[in-house]
């Protein structure tokens, strides 16, 4: 544990130290100004971080994560080396990776939003539940973009697999999901389409979203009965587990590939 | 013989003007506890035609107050009239009645008679003005009665139940009627019209009401001024009438499922102008409705600004701010009747080579995903993801499925103030 917890740092400060983390921390600094200052209301500012986020984390910590999978191969392999649980190394710097993302993305948020004053307001909570939804956003996708550099020794492939995959879970489900909405359109839908969006992470981070900010009013029927869904302590454990198990999958696919393979 | 005659004639004439002089200086009367009517039905039992009622500061436990004659009746001090949920309090069944400066508390609640604090019934030219109701069922209910005031009142209701539960102000079978500076909040509708004709609704509060803030059936030649309508359960309905004028009227925060700003339901002939919609799930919802002019509107922040349903011809709309909503317009049929000319649309992003101040290329506010949430309403779910962006962009740019006609011919570039 002290070993990982020592890679962790060296990563980290790695990481801290690239200039890309310093970018992505100083991209959401002046989004989050540029907005507070244009928007009038707290609340106008989340809905519109809420569709950049949405789309921006999941796309840059999957591909930051391939980049620095591969990037620090050459490291891995000196430390696999020595006498250190392989699965420690890679967990280490997938932890490391997804935490400066994360940090980077909480601290370039919080900061114009605690100088506009949002701790005295009452949309500190959906605010903090933007920052917690887009880090375990981060954390998902970094995890399945490193699980895709394991399998893949070729870079070019990784990447391109690793966007092939943020286009399915951002564009193409959502295409397909209205495409078989459409077509089963004389059936009840709501609980179908309630179940296809816990099955994507990045649906489901925006449903809950937009069930607390209280747009579900714009839902009509169907957000009456998903805020129903998710609006209650049940659904909102659902929604927990189901984002966990979008992060076990990945992490348990990753963990046993790094026990098999050979390096 | 001569001089007697002239006295006889000058008392005679002396018996006339003092009789004539009391018809028209009619006496005051006063009720408190310690005067010699202690209580309202006595003074109004003894009181002669247009006498005035002076009601002094106290509180007076009676219901059934009937008025059968012209009255003027007024609160110093504001007396407390508390019907102890008895059932009505005043009962308004004659002409040229005023009631003012009264706080008319506790009437009783039923399931088989409309209770109203104060009803008034086939009467002309009554004045109610100034008072304070608490605790109601209905609060005013006039009866096919006309030319009538009510004015500056504030309702206060507690209405849990819309079953259990009566409107603020109820005008019904009532025309030429004058409502205005009212203050109407908790009960079911806030302003209630049925066959009601020329009436105007002016100036009023309607706010966080169970159902409607303002609700009108059957009623023409109506005009509703500068009221606002705020956070109301259902906002407003209006439904079945023609030649209305809406002007400079607020709706505003009339959020929920089943909310809308204002909902026309066959409408005809008429003018809504001026008025400012914000913050309502759907602003406008218009169905059945025909000629109607929507001019110099502002929509911001609302969920729908405008959904047209079915049967809606040669409507209207000019000079209207759409900005940050989240559907513009939602239409239902492929066939565009209705006029959208000079709009400012804050979703456009045209361009304007020649500085007229209108852009160059039209708009069109029906968005294919505002169509295919009209026609699977499950697909809502996916509304703010980026593929909805994709395929909004897309069909901007060719539009297959949403009505070719309508459109923005002349958008305008900045806002209208």
């Amino acid at each position: 544990m002290k070993k990982m917890f020592k890679i962790l740092k060296y990563c980290l400060s790695d990481l801290m130290r690239s200039h890309w983390i310093l970018f992505y921390f100083l991209f959401y600094l002046l989004i989050g100004f540029g907005l507070l200052l244009i928007n009038t209301s707290f609340s106008n500012t989340i809905i519109t971080l809420l569709n950049i986020i949405i789309v921006l984390s999941p796309l840059i910590s999957s591909v930051f994560g391939i980049t620095y999978f591969y990037n620090s191969k050459n490291f891995t392999q000196l430390l696999l080396a020595q006498p250190i649980d392989r699965k420690k190394i890679f967990i280490a710097q997938y932890l490391g990776v997804s935490f400066s993302l994360s940090l980077s993305l909480i601290l370039g948020l919080s900061i114009p939003f605690i100088l506009f004053g949002i701790l005295s307001s009452q949309n500190l909570y959906e605010f903090i539940l933007l920052l917690g939804i887009s880090s375990v956003l981060t954390f998902i996708f970094s995890c399945i973009s490193f699980y895709i550099g394991i399998l893949n020794n070729n870079k070019l492939r990784g990447f391109g697999l690793t966007v092939v995959v943020w286009l399915i879970m951002a564009v193409v489900y959502d295409g397909l999901i209205m495409i078989l909405l459409m077509i089963f359109r004389e059936y009840p839908l709501t609980n179908p389409s309630l179940i296809a969006m816990l099955l994507n992470p990045i649906d489901l981070a925006r449903t809950v979203l937009i069930i607390n900010l209280d747009l579900s009013a714009l839902l009509g029927y169907t957000g009456a009965s998903f805020k129903l869904f998710f609006g209650t302590f049940y659904g909102i454990i659902i929604c927990t587990i189901s984002l966990l198990i979008w992060l076990f999958i990945p992490l348990t696919l990753l963990i046993r590939r790094i026990e098999n393979k050979d390096f | 013989m001569v001089l007697n005659e002239v006295i006889i004639s000058k008392s005679k004439l002396l018996f006339l003007i003092l009789l004539w002089s009391s018809f028209i200086n009619s006496q005051t009367i006063d009720v408190c506890k310690t005067c010699n009517f202690k209580t309202i039905k006595k003074a109004i039992k003894f009181s002669s035609i247009n006498d005035t009622i002076f009601i002094q500061k106290g509180t007076y436990k009676e219901s059934d107050i009937e008025i059968n004659k012209p009255l003027i009746i007024i609160g110093n001090d504001r007396p407390i009239i508390d019907g102890e949920y008895e059932g009505e309090i005043f009962n308004i069944k004659s002409d040229d009645v005023i009631i003012k400066g009264l706080r008319i508390v506790n009437v009783g609640k039923s399931y088989i008679k409309d209770y109203a604090a104060i009803r008034v019934i086939r009467a002309k030219n009554f004045n109610i003005s100034d008072n304070i109701f608490d605790n109601l069922f209905f609060g005013i209910y006039i009866e096919k009665s006309s030319h009538g005031v009510i004015n500056n009142n504030k309702i206060y209701g507690n209405s849990k139940e819309e079953y259990s539960s009566g409107n603020g102000i109820q005008l019904w079978y009532s025309n030429d009627i004058l409502v205005s500076n009212n203050y109407v909040t908790g009960v079911r509708d806030g302003i209630y019209l049925e066959f009601s004709d020329n009436c105007k609704i002016i100036s009023n509060t309607s706010h966080n009401n169970l159902r409607y803030g303002l609700h009108f059936m059957f009623s023409d030649n109506d005009i509703y001024e500068k009221n606002s309508f705020v956070d109301n359960g259902a906002g407003v309905a209006v439904m079945f009438s023609k030649q209305i004028n809406m002007n400079d009227n607020l709706f505003k925060d009339n959020w929920g499922t089943a909310s809308y700003g204002l909902l026309l339901k066959e409408i005809n002939d008429s003018n809504i102008t001026n008025n400012i919609f914000d913050k309502n799930t759907t602003a406008v919802n218009i169905e059945g409705s025909n000629r109607l002019i929507f001019k110099h509107n502002n929509f911001t922040n609302n969920g729908w600004a405008i959904k047209v349903r079915g049967a809606c011809y040669t409507n209207n709309f000019t000079y209207n701010n759409f900005i940050f909503n989240s559907f513009d317009l939602s239409y239902n049929s492929s066939v565009n009747d209705n006029i959208f000319e000079n709009n400012y649309w804050s979703s456009y992003n045209g361009y304007d080579l020649d500085n007229d101040g209108y852009g160059d290329v039209p708009y069109r506010p029906v968005k294919l995903f505002t169509y295919i949430v009209n026609t699977v309403p499950e697909t809502v779910v996916l509304l703010r993801g980026l593929f909805v962006h994709i395929i909004n962009f897309s069909e901007k740019v060719s539009p297959v499925f949403t009505p070719r006609k309508l459109l923005d011919q002349n958008p305008l570039m900045n806002i209208i103030r």
